[in-house]
């Protein structure tokens, strides 16, 4: 059995596979050294910086990018460093929380659309349709306007507007595996669904499952930190991203630095989330 | 000629089945969940101390939210049917009306930046694939992976920053005159020309590697020439086929644009009633979008067999 199964299995990560990736990618652990820094902020945010970021300075209001303030101060003589780096919390555990909702109502819908099929697929999948019909921004703002604003409510609305991509993906891939030769050697063995599916379907789905998943982490970045900006995340001390640059649309005039390098920041962690992704779904795609 | 109107007809039928299907939900979302409209409408206008039971009752029985909810979803689709979405709870106006008096506004600052990324996503597209120069190619399709991922909202300030505030080019806000559409045009253009760099460079790449490209240049057309007249054709397909999404996403896009430049608009109609939970004119946002997308869908369906004869016959 283990002869048929070498044709299936992804092939172990070699130093030329991953010389082949730099080559293609220089930028790849840029991108990741980026990435790890922001997760670092989110866990550890007084080991990165040594403002109280809630705490105003009046006397140091609207003082430029230096080297004590790395990145300015605001109207009220907050380091906007120390607010970027505490608002990663809030910010990246809304994003991670919206993409495990939206990953796991996924996983769960396209499971149950792909292996069990007849009416059950063709209702879930013409619901996935209507979601796909209108705007992930809008759906999110609808799902805002019945529970509230606030961060955990962004996170939620966020992950409901994407489960749609996620069941989708999930279905293809489920359907794919169940047609295969050991699904079907299982299921003539004995092996219950659950059993095919938690045993056999869900680790061959998992590599572009995983890849959609961290395409997806940008996209909820952007997502959250537009509705946090909007002004439907937490109320104004809080350092989430969004509200820290809708706060600094007053002094545009005066103060070039307080919308745009917390902006910069949402950028830069949204372009290393999605190099990452790809990078994730050209090795999957030249595994098969 | 026969089978083309059979097209014509079902998917007519299904775009009319999948709008009912999106007001149902919008529905669902905003009225099922477990939420009281009539505190959030009492909470808003600030007077929930003076309110009686009584006053509250008659609220509940003026929105029908006394009665059972498949009652109150009878009533309002009735009422959508003829395009009566209630009134806003904010200004007391009638959604339709505040909708049609939005939507010129966001159509016209969708359809021009619609223009633009078109003009500058083609023209990307294009280029990629006809240069030869590796690096040059590489920076060209890595220009629109990067464009996807900025936040709107932040490239709009950073317009606003240096072309309305640092260098006095266009103003800031407002709805005035054409100077006013072009920060918010680029903002909304830059994302939208990215994703269609992205799919037509994919789908220029696999059409120029099928055996007809072969014949054409064993003829001696060009490479120029095969590109733009017979690749381009043959590519655009993708691009139609993800229009509805395009559509969507300068929609989506236009909530932010229009608060960054003050704009009036749908998307600006969308965030104010979001902020002050106004649910009729966000359940008539959400159905209008619902709506284009469907639309849009539905048009491109019917072009699908004017560009590729395949399709159109075979069904």
């Amino acid at each position: 059995m283990s002869d048929g199964l070498t044709g299936v299995l992804p092939t172990p990560w070699r130093a030329s596979r991953q010389a082949a990736l730099l080559r293609r990618r220089p930028l790849l652990p840029l991108g990741v050294l980026v990435l790890l820094l922001v997760v670092g902020w989110a866990l550890w945010p007084q080991l990165f910086s040594h403002f109280d970021p809630l705490l105003g300075v009046p006397v140091n209001a609207l003082q430029g990018p230096s080297l004590e303030h790395w990145f300015g101060t605001d109207h009220l003589g907050r380091d906007l460093y120390s607010r970027t780096v505490h608002g990663a919390a809030l910010s990246l555990r809304a994003t991670l929380l919206a993409v495990l909702i939206a990953l796991a109502s996924g996983i769960v819908l396209g499971v149950l659309a792909g292996f069990f099929g007849g009416w059950v697929d063709a209702v879930l999948m013409r619901l996935v349709e209507i979601l796909m019909a209108i705007p992930a921004l809008l759906l999110a703002m609808a799902v805002i306007t019945v529970l509230g604003f606030g961060t955990l409510n962004i996170a939620l609305a966020v992950g409901l507007s994407s489960v749609a991509t996620f069941a989708r993906l999930v279905r293809g891939e489920v359907l794919r595996w169940r047609a295969s030769t050991f699904v079907e050697a299982a299921s003539a063995c004995g092996v219950g669904p659950w059993t095919i599916i938690v045993r056999h379907i869900l680790p061959h789905a998992s590599s572009p499952v995983l890849a959609l998943a961290a395409l997806e982490f940008g996209s909820a970045v952007l997502a959250v930190s537009a509705l946090s900006f909007l002004g439907f995340g937490a109320p104004p001390p809080q350092p989430e991203w969004g509200l820290l640059v809708a706060e600094g649309r007053n002094y545009m005039i005066s103060a070039w630095w307080y919308t745009s390098l917390p902006g910069l920041v949402v950028a830069a962690v949204v372009v290393s989330a999605n190099q990452l992704a790809r990078a994730l779904q050209d090795d999957q795609g030249a595994r098969q | 000629m026969r089978t083309s109107w059979r097209y014509l007809v079902g998917r007519g039928w299904q775009a009319l089945l999948v709008l009912w299907a999106a007001f149902t939900v919008s529905f669902l979302i905003l009225y099922a969940l477990p939420s009281d409209p009539v505190s959030i409408m009492l909470n808003q206008s600030g007077e929930q101390t003076t309110v009686n039971q009584q006053q509250v009752a008659a609220l509940r029985a003026q929105y029908h939210l006394d009665e059972p909810l498949a009652v109150q979803y009878g009533i309002a689709l009735w009422h959508a049917v003829q395009l009566d979405f209630g009134n806003s709870i904010q200004s007391g106006e009638p959604v339709s009306r505040a909708l049609a008096d939005a939507l010129p506004k966001t159509a016209a600052l969708a359809l021009v930046s619609l223009g633009v990324a078109l003009v500058v996503g083609v023209g990307l597209a294009l280029a990629a694939s006809l240069t030869r120069l590796h690096w040059l190619r590489d920076v060209l399709l890595g220009l629109p992976a990067i464009a996807v991922s900025l936040p709107t909202f932040w490239v709009g300030l950073l317009l606003l920053q240096w072309f309305s505030f640092g260098w006095h080019w266009f103003p800031a806000m407002g709805n005035q005159g054409l100077a006013s559409l072009v920060l918010p045009t680029l903002t909304l253009a830059i994302p939208t020309s990215a994703v269609i760099a992205q799919v037509l460079a994919r789908s220029l790449a696999a059409t120029w590697r099928l055996p007809f490209v072969d014949a054409l240049r064993a003829k001696g057309l060009s490479p120029l020439r095969v590109l733009l007249v017979h690749v381009l054709h043959n590519a655009v397909i993708p691009i139609l086929s993800l229009s509805g999404v395009i559509v969507g996403s300068l929609l989506a896009g236009s909530v932010v644009t229009e608060t960054v430049f003050s704009r009036e608009g749908v998307g600006r109609l969308a965030q104010a009633a979001v902020s002050t939970q106004d649910i009729p004119v966000v359940q008539g946002v959400v159905v209008l979008a619902a709506l284009i997308f469907i639309g849009v869908n539905l048009l491109v369906d019917l072009l699908y067999p004017l560009l590729d004869p395949r399709i159109g016959a075979t069904r």
